[in-house]
C-alpha cells in the first residue's frame, strides 16, 4: 500500500459542555496513520470528554469530525467510529461482569455467530491475551467479575486489538495501567510500540509521565477543556511535561519522608495474617505509620485490606485491630461512591454518626464538613450540592479521600487509590498523607507504584495471597520488591 | 416567577401522581355534574390511608436495594387483624394491649423475613411470600374466620371525621412527615438510600448494612400489623382476604409515587399522591358504570401508563 500519509481522526473545534461545566473548550486533534499520540492533562481538563466524543459516545455541542478524510460529524456515534476502525479502552472498564472473557470479546464482534462461536472467540481473545501479555493467567472461560481489576483490564485492552472483519486504525487507551502492575505495563507499552510501527494509530492517555514519554511520538497536552501545547515527544521531558500542565507542584526530588528510620515503635494498631501464610509472618502496623503493600496486582493485597477492614471493632482468628477504620477504595465504581448522592453527601457519610443531634443529623455541621474538605482537598466543582457524578474521575477519588481522611478512623486502609488520579493531585495527596501520619493515624496502602512505595516506613511484598517480604523503609528498593513478586513466577 | 416553580415541580417525581389524582378526580366531578366532590375525597383519603401506611413500609424494603420486596404484607394484615380483635374482644382499655400485639407481631414477621434471607439466602420476593404463606395459615388456624367486633373506641376513632376530613388521615398526614423526616435526616434513613445505591460501598463507608435489612423489614412488618388492626377498626372487624388488595397496592404506590425501583431513591410524597390516584381511579371507573371485568383491565392499563410517565424522567440518568 502506497497511500500517503492519511489523517485517521481530524477534530476541528470541537466544545461541549455540561451544565455550567465546560468540559472541551474548541479542541483541534488529528491523528495521523501509524503515530502514537500522548494525550496528557490534569483531572478535569477534558481528557475522558474528548476520549468518549472520539468513540462516538458523546456528541460535542460544537465542531466538526472528520474520518478518513471523510466529514461524518452528523452521523457519527460509538457503531460508526466502530466501523470505521476505532476502538476504545475505557478508564472505567466496560466489560460485562456476568460474561465470560470470550463472551465479552463476542460483544465487540458480531461477525463471531453460527455453531462453534464460543470456541472461536476464545481463540481470537485467546490469541491477542498471549500476544499482549506473555505468560498472563487468564482463561477465555473465566467470568469477569471473579476477576482482578488488572485481570480485566487486561482482557479489555486485548479485546480493543482483536480484529474480524471492521477494520482496527485507531485504538484510544485511557489510563491503560493505572490498573497494572509494572511488569504487565510493560508489556502493554512494547506491544503498543509494535502496533504503532505497524501502522495502527494509538492516542495513549497517561499520568504516568514516563510511560507518556517513552512510547509516544507526538504528546498533546490538555488543560481547561482546550489543547495548550502539541509537539514531538522529543521535544518535551518531565519538567517540561509538568509545567506545560500547569502543576505547581515540584514533582522531582519529592522529599520521602525523613524521621522514623528502621525503629519500629508506638501502640500496634494492626496485627493480621493471611489464611493462607504457613509460617508466622504478619503484617504489624504502629501508630501513624504508613505501611506499604505491594506486589503485583491481584496478588492479595486487597483481599487482607479488606480482611482487616472487617475484622474492626469485633476481632477476628487472623487480624487484630485496634481502633475505627476506614477504607479508600480503588475501584471507586464498585466499592466507593454513592452515584444518585451530592459530592457532600459523598464525603460525610462516614462522619455522619457524629453529627447526631437529639437523632436527627445536623444539616449546618453536615454542610460545614463538605465545605471544609471542598477546600482541603481542593475539590473542582461549583457546589458540593452536585451530583458526585459531575465530577471527574479524579475529583471524586479526591471526595473519597475526603470521606476517609475526615472520618475519625484512626487507621485508613488505602486500595490503590490513586488510579487515574494526576499528578498534582498525587503530590497533594501525599503530603496530605504525611502530615495525618504525623497526627498519629496509621495508613495500610495498597499501591502498583514503586514510586508510591517510598513513602512507606515498611513495606510487605505480597505474592499469590502471602506475605513473602517485608522490607523496613532503609533497606527498600525497587529490584527487592520486584524480585519478592517474581521469586517463584520468574 | 412562575417559570420558577414550573421548573422545580418538574423535578420532583411525586407531582405526576398528585397530576394524575387530580385529572381522575376532575374527571369523575365532570361526569357527574359537580354532585359528590366532596364526599369523593372524604372517601378517597378514608380508604387511601390504609394504602399509604403499608406503603411506605414497602417504600423502605423497595429502597434498599433492587430484589428487596415484601410479599409477607396481607398475610400480616390478616394475622394481626385476626389476633388483635380477639385480644381486645370488644373492650376499650384492651386497645392500647392491641396496639402492642399488632406491632409485636410485625415485629416477629420482619425478623423471620430477615432471617430467610440471609440465613437461608433466598431471594426477598420467595422468602417474603412463602412466609406469607405461613403467617396467613396461622391467621386461618387461630381465627377460624370469625368475625369479631372491634372496640367501640377503636371503631369510632377510625371513623372520625374532622369537617369532612378523616382524623385517621391526618394522623397518617403527621406520621408521613416524620417519615420523611427519617429518610432523610437520620442515620438510618441515610443507610437505607445508601445500601439501595450500592450494597458494598455501603459497608464499605462503615454502614451496618445487615442491621439496616433487618431494620427494614421489621419496619414493613410492624405498619402491616399495624394498619391491620386500624383496618379492622374501621371495616367493622377483621377478615382473613382484607389484605388481599394491599399486595398490588403497596408496590403500585411506591412505584407511581416516584421512589426508584432499582433502589436508593425514596419519595414520600408520592406515596399519597399514588395512594388517592388508585382509590380515585376505581370510583371514576364506578361513576361511569363500567363492568367489573372493564374496570380491572382499565385500572390495569392506566396503572402501566402512570408508572411510564412517572418513571420516564429517570430512566435517561
Amino acid at each position: 500500500m502506497t497511500r500517503p500519509p492519511q489523517q485517521i481522526v481530524d477534530l476541528t473545534d470541537v466544545a461541549m459542555s455540561f451544565g455550567a461545566v465546560r468540559a472541551l473548550a474548541g479542541v483541534d486533534l488529528a491523528v495521523a496513520a501509524g503515530e502514537c499520540v500522548g494525550l496528557v492533562g490534569h483531572n478535569g481538563a477534558g481528557k475522558s470528554t474528548l476520549v468518549n466524543v472520539l468513540a462516538g459516545g458523546l456528541i460535542p455541542d460544537r465542531g466538526r469530525i472528520k474520518v478518513a478524510g471523510e466529514d461524518i460529524t452528523h452521523r457519527f456515534n460509538v457503531r460508526t467510529a466502530h466501523q470505521h476502525g476505532i476502538r476504545c479502552v475505557f478508564q472505567e472498564l466496560s466489560l460485562c461482569p456476568n460474561l465470560t472473557v470470550a463472551e465479552n470479546a463476542r460483544i465487540f464482534h458480531a461477525r463471531l455467530r453460527g455453531m462453534s462461536w464460543k470456541r472461536r472467540a476464545a481463540a481470537l481473545i485467546g490469541a491477542k491475551l498471549d500476544e499482549i501479555f506473555p505468560g498472563h493467567d487468564i482463561l477465555p472461560h473465566d467470568i469477569i467479575g471473579d476477576l482482578s481489576i488488572g485481570r480485566r483490564q487486561m482482557v479489555e485492552i486485548a479485546r480493543a486489538f482483536t480484529v474480524t472483519v471492521e477494520p482496527l486504525d485507531l485504538v484510544i487507551l485511557d489510563e491503560p495501567t493505572s490498573s497494572l502492575d509494572a511488569v504487565t505495563a510493560g508489556q502493554l507499552l512494547a506491544f503498543v510500540r509494535r502496533q504503532v510501527a505497524m501502522g495502527t494509530s494509538v492516542i495513549l492517555i497517561s499520568h504516568m509521565l514516563g510511560e507518556v514519554l517513552g512510547t509516544c511520538s507526538r504528546i498533546v497536552v490538555m488543560k481547561d477543556g482546550g489543547v495548550v501545547a502539541a509537539k514531538p515527544a522529543a521535544a518535551f521531558n518531565r519538567e517540561s511535561l509538568v509545567s506545560a500542565m500547569g502543576t505547581v507542584v515540584e514533582v522531582q526530588g519529592v522529599a520521602p519522608r525523613p524521621e522514623i528510620a528502621g525503629s519500629r515503635q508506638g501502640e500496634v494498631m494492626v496485627e493480621a495474617r493471611s489464611r493462607r501464610q504457613l509460617n508466622d509472618r504478619k503484617l504489624v502496623a504502629h501508630r501513624g505509620e504508613v505501611i506499604g503493600l505491594a506486589g503485583l496486582a491481584g496478588h492479595g493485597q486487597t483481599r487482607m485490606l479488606l480482611q482487616i477492614f472487617a475484622a474492626a471493632g469485633k476481632g477476628d482468628l487472623f487480624a487484630e485491630v485496634r481502633g475505627p477504620v476506614a477504607i479508600i477504595a480503588g475501584d471507586r465504581q464498585t466499592d466507593g461512591i454513592f452515584p444518585l448522592w451530592s459530592i457532600g453527601q459523598n464525603v460525610t457519610i462516614r462522619s455522619l454518626r457524629g453529627m447526631v443531634r437529639r437523632l436527627l443529623i445536623d444539616s449546618d455541621q453536615e454542610r460545614a464538613m463538605a465545605a471544609t474538605w471542598q477546600q482541603k482537598m481542593r475539590i473542582k466543582t461549583p457546589n458540593m450540592d452536585d451530583n458526585i457524578l459531575t465530577l471527574s474521575g479524579g475529583n471524586q477519588q479526591k471526595a473519597l479521600f475526603a470521606r476517609a481522611l475526615g472520618s475519625d478512623a484512626g487507621i485508613v486502609l488505602m486500595d490503590d487509590p490513586m488510579r487515574g488520579v494526576d499528578v498534582g493531585t498525587k503530590i497533594e495527596v501525599y503530603d496530605r498523607i504525611r502530615q495525618e501520619a504525623a497526627g498519629g493515624r496509621t495508613f495500610l496502602w495498597y499501591t502498583t507504584e514503586i514510586d508510591e512505595l517510598k513513602y512507606c516506613d515498611h513495606v510487605y511484598v505480597f505474592r499469590n495471597g502471602i506475605i513473602v517480604d517485608d522490607i523496613p523503609r532503609d533497606e527498600l528498593t525497587e529490584a527487592r520488591v520486584l524480585s519478592a513478586s517474581f521469586h517463584e513466577a520468574a | 416567577m412562575t417559570v420558577g416553580v414550573v421548573s422545580f415541580l418538574r423535578g420532583q417525581a411525586w407531582i405526576w401522581s398528585f397530576l394524575a389524582t387530580a385529572a381522575v378526580w376532575m374527571a369523575t366531578i365532570i361526569f357527574t355534574g359537580g354532585v359528590g366532590g366532596g364526599q369523593i375525597l372524604t372517601a378517597a383519603l378514608s380508604f387511601a390511608i390504609f394504602t399509604v401506611i403499608v406503603g411506605i413500609g414497602q417504600m423502605f424494603v423497595i429502597t434498599t436495594g433492587p430484589g428487596n420486596v415484601d410479599l409477607s404484607i396481607p398475610a400480616t394484615m390478616a394475622l394481626s387483624g385476626a389476633v388483635t380483635t380477639k385480644l381486645m374482644d370488644t373492650q376499650n382499655e384492651l386497645i392500647a394491649l392491641g396496639v402492642l400485639v399488632a406491632l409485636g407481631i410485625g415485629i416477629c414477621v420482619g425478623v423471620f423475613n430477615y432471617l430467610l434471607i440471609r440465613l437461608l439466602r433466598i431471594p426477598p420476593i420467595i422468602a417474603t411470600l412463602s412466609a406469607s404463606f405461613l403467617v396467613q395459615s396461622t391467621a386461618i388456624a387461630y381465627g377460624r374466620g370469625l368475625r369479631i367486633k372491634p372496640p367501640p373506641a377503636l371503631a369510632d376513632f377510625t371513623t372520625a371525621q374532622i369537617a369532612g376530613v378523616p382524623v385517621l388521615a391526618l394522623c397518617g398526614l403527621a406520621f408521613t412527615a416524620i417519615m420523611g423526616l427519617v429518610l432523610a435526616r437520620t442515620m438510618y434513613g441515610r443507610s437505607v438510600l445508601a445500601v439501595g445505591q450500592n450494597m458494598r460501598a455501603a459497608w464499605l463507608a462503615g454502614i451496618n448494612v445487615e442491621r439496616t435489612r433487618l431494620m427494614t423489614y421489621m419496619l414493613s412488618a410492624m405498619l402491616a400489623g399495624l394498619s391491620g388492626l386500624l383496618l379492622s377498626g374501621f371495616s367493622g372487624g377483621s377478615s382473613l382476604n382484607m389484605g388481599e388488595e394491599y399486595l398490588l397496592a403497596s408496590i403500585a404506590v411506591v412505584v407511581i409515587g416516584g421512589t426508584s425501583v432499582a433502589g436508593g431513591r425514596a419519595n414520600v410524597p408520592g406515596i399519597w399522591g399514588a395512594a388517592l390516584f388508585l382509590y380515585l381511579l376505581v370510583t371514576m371507573l364506578n361513576t361511569f358504570g363500567a363492568s367489573a371485568g372493564l374496570r380491572l383491565i382499565l385500572s390495569g392499563l392506566i396503572i402501566i401508563t402512570v408508572i411510564t410517565l412517572a418513571g420516564g424522567g429517570e430512566r435517561k440518568r
